[in-house]
């Protein structure tokens, strides 16, 4: 699947997992293919406009670190999201900015400092072939990344590119990376809030929840009050991305970009895209709140942010 | 037939249908399927049937909320069923044995009856694909006879081998690939349900028939099955 290509790097430790992904994969979850794409597509699309490529461009999401990369080509490559000590020949890198690297280098991410996920983006975006539309890896699925399979970088692994960095950018002032905009997140309120006790719709926006450690790309559960649904028995439906489910122990799930497809549990309704990114950031034992918007609010914020990269 | 449109997420409405799990939704869920994906055209994002509703995502650089709502109402006003004759119909071939179907032996003992009758029973009926979901390919379909019927099991597998033809309560599937599973397991199929070549991807569809043909361990490795044992719940 992975063509030649010139430009381009190695990798020489793999750490706990790092992924070639885009925006996704869409238009094929009627066949039960999830989504995928970057967690933190806020990040991703900064790497990539720092080096003028398109924000959907595809790019690596490094989880937690412990990955080492050896530079094949000199360049410039962009780094965004959370703060993994991302060092160049032991030197540490400014965050949220475009970097020169030359042939022989070696750029390591050792461990979090701040945030979970660090985007970076490369001339033009990684070279690999799409899978049903997209390079998004999905691991549980075997779809996309570099052999078409779904797989994490492995050692060995060479991630290239063809294209070349635009001039020279800098992230604007007041952009705050990775997106950690107060300690709400928003929720639009779906329809099956109604079958939400009185009690607990209002816990639901007045309590704490902590990020669980239980938390992976499928989806991220909070730890709360308990929440009770009256609904019983409900027969499973198409899951949109943020979705807050409610399974019978009464703490939500928020599903990410790797959730299934359809499911059965209750939903207060869905965190907002931007939402999602802030939460992809967060590590667990964090402390949030839900706030709730409406569809056309979140609809301005999340337009706000695209036109941002027009 | 009145659709009730619910708000999901920022950029998603559920078409509710129905109710309850029933064949005679499919017909409706297929036209309506197709009058949403005409309605939208390129400001669909995702469509996605399941049993008794549609999941619509739309483009919000296209549509607000309030838009995709009255896009919805139109494309579904007078809605006719579509033809029952549009799925398609297969028959699937199961290599049933306890050795890759650990469950068969129990749900003959539950029902005092040797394996072979209940592998009868669960060929002896065309199953309507309700729903794809879980997996890319996963078809959810039934209903399996009454008293077919297993609950889940407690404690899901870790690891479920692809081609695994299982239970859960009135419904049957084929796990498409090998994944964590909790349904109680009669046999294995050689078929490959999702297929990355193959026009269309997936082999089953919501509406389509399909019917299990039982055939010896001989057929299926002859058909590229692998008979390696299920391992046993841990």
């Amino acid at each position: 699947m992975t063509r030649e290509t010139t430009q381009g790097l190695r990798v020489e430790r793999a750490g706990p997992q790092a992924l070639v992904q885009d925006a996704g994969r869409f238009g094929v979850r009627h066949l039960g293919v999830t989504q995928g794409g970057a967690l933190d597509w806020v990040s991703m699309g900064w790497a990539n406009w720092l080096l003028g490529n398109p924000p959907d461009a595809a790019a690596l999401e490094i989880a937690v670190g412990g990955l080492e990369l050896h530079i094949e080509t000199s360049g410039r490559l962009a780094l965004a999201g959370a703060d993994l000590d991302a060092t160049l020949d032991g030197h540490p890198l400014p965050l949220n900015a475009g970097f020169e690297v030359e042939a022989g280098q070696r750029l390591a991410f050792a461990r979090p400092v701040s945030g979970l996920r660090a985007y970076l983006a490369v001339p033009g975006g990684i070279d690999a072939e799409p899978v049903l539309g997209s390079v998004a890896s999905v691991v549980r699925e075997g779809l996309g990344g570099l052999d078409g399979r779904g797989r994490a970088l492995e050692v060995g692994d060479r991630l290239g590119w063809r294209g070349a960095a635009g001039p020279a950018r800098y992230l604007p002032r007041g952009v705050v990376l990775p997106p950690s905009a107060g300690t709400h997140l928003a929720l639009v309120p779906g329809a099956q809030i109604a079958h939400f006790t009185g009690e607990s719709v209002f816990a639901a926006f007045n309590s704490d929840w902590q990020v669980d450690t239980r938390a992976d790309r499928m989806g991220v559960r909070l730890t709360g009050p308990e929440l009770t649904c009256r609904l019983t028995g409900m027969v499973s439906e198409g899951i949109p991305l943020g979705a807050v489910q409610v399974p019978a122990d009464g703490q939500p799930i928020v599903l990410l970009n790797d959730r299934q497809t359809i499911g059965g549990y209750p939903r207060l309704g869905a965190l907002t895209p931007l939402a999602c990114a802030r939460l992809a950031q967060c590590a667990p034992g964090e402390t949030l709140r839900l706030a709730a918007q409406t569809p056309d609010a979140a609809r301005r914020a999340y337009l706000a942010q695209w036109a941002h990269w027009q | 037939m009145t659709p009730r449109l619910e708000t999901v997420g920022m950029d998603a409405l559920i078409v509710r249908l129905f109710d309850a799990i029933d064949e005679a939704n499919m017909p409706w869920l297929t036209a309506a399927d197709s009058a949403l994906r005409a309605a939208f055209d390129a400001a669909l994002i995702d469509l996605v049937p399941s049993y008794t509703t549609l999941l619509v995502q739309f483009d919000v650089a296209r549509l607000s909320h309030g838009e995709a709502r009255a896009r919805i109402l139109a494309a579904l006003d007078g809605l006719e069923p579509a033809s029952s004759q549009q799925g398609q119909h297969h028959v699937i071939p199961v290599w049933y044995d306890a050795s890759v179907g650990p469950e068969l032996s129990r749900i003959a003992e539950r029902l005092g009856v040797d394996e072979q009758t209940v592998i009868d029973r669960h060929c002896a009926r065309d199953y309507c694909v309700f729903a794809l979901g879980f997996a890319p390919g996963y078809g959810f379909m039934g209903l399996v006879e009454e008293a077919l019927a297993t609950p889940r099991l407690k404690t899901p597998r870790q690891t479920v081998a692809a081609g695994s033809v299982g239970i859960a309560d009135r419904q049957t599937a084929i796990y498409p690939l090998r994944s964590p599973g909790g349904w109680n397991i009669l046999g294995r199929s050689a078929v490959t349900l999702f297929d990355r070549e193959r026009d269309g991807y997936s082999l089953l569809r919501p509406g389509d028939r399909v019917r299990f043909e039982a055939v010896s361990r001989q057929a299926f490795i002859d058909q590229g099955g692998d008979p390696s044992p299920l391992e046993e719940r841990q």
